[in-house]
């Protein structure tokens, strides 16, 4: 008898492990966006992808629809391939768009869906291993700044030779 | 000449050395192959495993989880006083949390373990060694090392991730307490963030291994050191010393190479 009660006191104790793993999994970890729903991989192109990651979210409306599985470095084009892995249940039309976009001024970096408008009938929708045409890289910042410079040296220029 | 001969004691010290510590570097692999090869017999006498882990695993839970509790506060009120010079505090939740699963939950736990029931073990074992009570189950055709100590590596194996889980669990708690009522950090922002961040793989699942390994270690380093204590007072306190500083030394570098192995994409 004075077994069981050790049996009991070690069954509390891994039973009060078992519950933080329980905590640590649902309340610290994402389990909900673990999900074994039934995929489909689609795949884009782009110019520059700036600090896209894989395992990063592939959002449509804000929602999050997919999140990216890999990207490489296509040395034919000179683009970079993002393959993507859309759940199953969302479907998109042929003439969809891609957009590398961020959240925030600094945050991750995300693409963004956008349907296109054939959306009648089921046989136009994008299947499995499809490409996505129309595509829009990510916006560098260093690009933009030089660009912005470079505008308003050219600006200054006219305006010395309009004062002339 | 003299010059020479001192050279070449200098030499022979330097080979005895390596050759003695190459030699219990051996003895320890070969006993450890030994107790998991002699351990199936635990499959008919679990009780002597659930025995072991009442002593290394519940015994060892008080202290465990007010050490993450105050590692949690701690961790929390650091965190803030940092991630508020960049205007960032809503990630509090993620620091602490991913601070906790990856890296302070193993490793605090190994190093607490080892000091609260390594140390225990290398003696139990050390004085049962100076006792002869060792060689006395040996006359009697029992195996010490299925019988004493195989138990007691498998409960520590099997404690050391539930305590690890314990302590990261109660430190989220304890980042949360100073974190939202106390600070005044979005509680919704705090476990948003935190829930972004952690992953449920890389993140939760490579600290459990990293708490298996660092048990498999500790727990190890005790016994044998316990099992090849010199069988006098002296023996066993050496040994007992040699344990903590053994054993927190190699979870620590352990640590960095998994680490290493781990995240290092």
């Amino acid at each position: 008898m004075r077994k069981s009660a050790i049996d009991i006191w070690v069954g509390i104790f891994v039973a009060i492990g078992l519950l933080a793993a329980l905590f640590l999994a649902l309340k610290v970890g994402n389990m909900n966006a673990v999900s074994f729903a039934p995929t489909y991989k689609i795949s884009a192109r782009f110019d520059n992808i700036g600090g896209l990651k894989p395992r990063a979210p592939v959002k449509s409306a804000g929602v999050v629809v997919g999140r990216i599985a890999n990207i490489s470095f296509d040395d034919k084009t000179y683009q970079a391939t993002v393959v993507m892995t859309i759940e199953d249940t969302y479907k998109f039309p042929k003439d969809s768009s891609a957009k590398i976009l961020t959240s925030g001024l600094l945050g991750e970096q995300y693409i963004g869906l956008e349907a296109g408008g054939s959306d009648d009938g089921s046989d136009d929708m994008l299947a499995n291993g499809e490409k996505i045409t129309q595509t829009q890289s990510a916006i560098v910042l260093e690009n933009l700044i030089s660009q912005f410079l470079y505008n308003k040296a050219a600006d200054s220029g006219q305006d010395k030779g309009a004062a002339k | 000449m003299t010059i020479l001969h001192q050279a070449l004691d200098l030499l022979g010290d330097l080979g005895f050395y390596v050759r003695r510590n190459l030699t219990s570097l051996g003895n320890a692999a070969r006993m450890f192959a030994a107790v998991i090869w002699r351990s199936g017999f635990l499959l008919k006498r679990p009780r002597l495993v659930s025995d072991q882990i009442l002593f290394v695993g519940n015994h060892s839970f008080v202290i465990i989880a007010i050490s993450g509790l105050f590692v949690g506060f701690v961790l929390g009120l650091q965190g803030y006083y940092t991630l508020n010079r960049y205007g960032s505090e809503q990630a509090l939740g993620l620091l602490v949390a991913l601070s906790l699963t990856r890296e302070l939950g193993p490793v605090i736990t190994a190093l607490l373990f080892a000091g609260r029931a390594g140390t225990s073990l290398t003696a139990e074992i050390g004085l049962m060694k100076a006792g002869e009570q060792l060689s006395a189950m040996e006359m009697m055709a029992v195996d010490p090392l299925s019988r004493v100590i195989a138990p007691r590596l498998w409960a520590g194996i099997i404690a050391m991730p539930i305590l690890a889980t314990i302590f990261t669990a109660v430190g989220v708690m304890g980042g949360y307490f100073v974190g939202v009522p106390l600070i005044g950090v979005d509680s919704g922002a705090f476990w948003s963030q935190m829930q972004g961040g952690v992953d449920l793989f890389s993140d939760i699942g490579n600290g459990l291994v990293k708490s298996m390994v660092f048990g498999v270690a500790v727990t190890f380093i005790a016994l044998y050191q316990g099992y090849e204590a010199k069988p006098t007072p002296e023996g066993v306190s050496q040994a007992t010393t040699r344990t903590v500083v053994i054993s927190s030394l190699s979870v620590l570098a352990l640590d960095f190479l998994l680490t290493a192995m781990m995240f290092s994409n």
